[in-house]
């Protein structure tokens, strides 16, 4: 039988596979890939043996740097993060889970400060047992990935 | 050891470790049997109140000129630049150009971190919305032990709205540097949140719930009150928990002869009036030390040659 990719090869860029099913769109966010201005491919709910259902990430000339693969390891910590050079896999990205994210996520505490004044967020990250638990610097409340649902676009 | 805070700020309780907290609360103590009334003189403090209060606001006020110091300040953002959309970063960089040392509140949590970071001057936080009011704690602390005469090894119930009010989250906190033993009386809905459990159970705390007084009432040495809000829980919910927080005096009849009642006021109704003429009763006492806890606070956070 012949073997068809489901989300087509790319020639230099990023693949970010192995992410957890219905994480792939929040990734896509999390790292501002939608203003990428190359090919930027997404697959959902695509057959995978180790997790049942995975989503996949291809970024066209771009290579993402480690504290964005510490992102992706925030929210999909099994994904595998690849660069390919002339369609071969080049290098394997290790992504450890972070110490602290900044400028990255919105405080879902409305009542942070973060979240009325100009200023960067700042979440220390600590895994407990098999839970990641963010807590805010300024207003002190934690919270697991889970609640966190957005992210700042202008991190400029 | 004054060196060791001065310029620093006070954000949380979590910012201060035992020993620091020892000291402070050693410096009040001195304080209140020795005034120093010009240990401050030429110093300002600015209180910057973003939404109402009178106890803090006006012990810290006290304190300061107790201390020889001026005050500068105001206690409605409305009258400030805020209402014309001024940033707090930018206020809080203003007000460091005109006083020594600033405490503020504001409504919004981790608006206490922000000031600290921007403001040239230390930062005392005396409440940034439900997330911290250390200095309250530090009061709280100095009662107890001054009750108690030691703060270690303490059997402490607090009771009441323990998921909102911030007050008795810091003081458990505060109080887990001393092995103290907690119970938390409260109805089901004004439970202590698990994020708050969950860092006593790292702390090695024992602590159980409770569903009334009567449970725990003879064997504490605090009863830390405080108000259950009425627009918390619905009001046939309120009617019914009356009895079994509502603090009277036949409750007192088996409690311990050191025990006493600490509560961060204002009371509404949760201590009945005829207790405040009680051994026990130690609440007005608690307020009135707020003077002198802010004092020490105030004179090491500016440097002040404290002694």
């Amino acid at each position: 039988m012949d073997k068809t990719l489901l989300v087509a090869a790319i020639k230099n860029g990023t693949v970010i596979d192995h992410i957890a099913q219905g994480e792939g769109l929040k990734i896509l966010r999390l790292l501002n890939f939608y203003l990428h201005e190359d090919l930027v491919t997404i697959g959902l709910n695509l057959p995978s043996k180790a997790l049942g259902k995975k989503d996949l990430i291809k970024i066209e000339n771009c290579q993402i740097n480690v504290e964005q693969a510490k992102q992706i390891a925030l929210f999909s910590p099994l994904a595998t993060i690849n660069y390919i050079e002339n369609y071969k896999v080049v290098r394997k990205i290790s992504n450890t889970l972070p110490s602290q994210i900044s400028s990255v996520l919105i405080c879902p505490n409305h009542q942070c400060i973060t979240n009325h004044e100009r200023i960067k967020t700042y979440f220390i990250v600590e895994q407990i047992g098999s839970l990641t638990e963010l807590s805010c610097k300024y207003c002190c409340k934690k919270f697991s990935k889970e609640e966190i649902k957005e992210f700042i676009s202008d991190r400029n | 050891m004054s060196n060791k805070f001065a310029g620093r700020d006070l954000v949380s309780i979590f910012d201060l470790t035992k020993s620091e907290i020892l000291y402070i609360l050693k410096k009040a103590r001195e304080l209140k049997k020795n005034p120093k009334p010009d240990l401050l003189k030429n110093k300002i403090l600015a209180n910057c109140f973003f939404e109402p209060s009178t106890r803090t606001k006006l012990s810290f006020e006290a304190a300061m000129l107790r201390l020889g110091g001026k005050v500068i300040g105001f206690s409605d953002s409305k009258i400030t630049s805020t209402e014309k959309g001024e940033s707090l970063s930018d206020s809080m960089k203003i007000m460091s150009s005109y006083a020594d040392i600033i405490v503020m509140r504001h409504p919004l949590e981790g608006s206490a971190m922000q000031a600290a970071e921007v403001s040239s001057v230390p930062v005392i936080n005396a409440g940034d919305g439900a997330n911290q009011h250390p200095t309250q704690t530090l009061v709280d602390l100095f009662t107890i032990e001054e009750s108690q005469s030691s703060l270690e090894d303490l059997k402490i119930a607090f009771v009441g709205d323990l998921r909102y009010g911030r007050t008795a989250h810091s003081l458990a906190l505060g109080l887990s540097n001393f092995k103290a033993r907690m119970y938390f009386i409260s109805p089901p809905t004004l439970s202590l949140p698990e994020e708050e459990t969950s860092d006593l159970k790292k702390k090695g705390i024992k602590f159980s719930f409770h569903k009334s007084f009567e449970e725990v009432l003879d064997k504490v040495d605090i009863l830390y009150m405080t108000r259950i809000q009425k627009e918390r829980i619905p009001y046939l919910e309120y009617q019914k928990l009356q009895s079994q927080f509502i603090l009277q005096l036949p409750h007192l009849k088996k409690v311990k002869k050191n025990m006493k009642i600490l509560h961060p006021l204002p009371r509404v109704h949760e201590i009945d009036i005829d207790i405040d003429k009680t051994p026990h009763a130690y609440y007005f006492q608690q307020a009135a030390n707020g003077v002198f806890v802010r004092e020490a606070i105030l004179a090491l956070f500016l440097g002040g040659n404290i002694g």
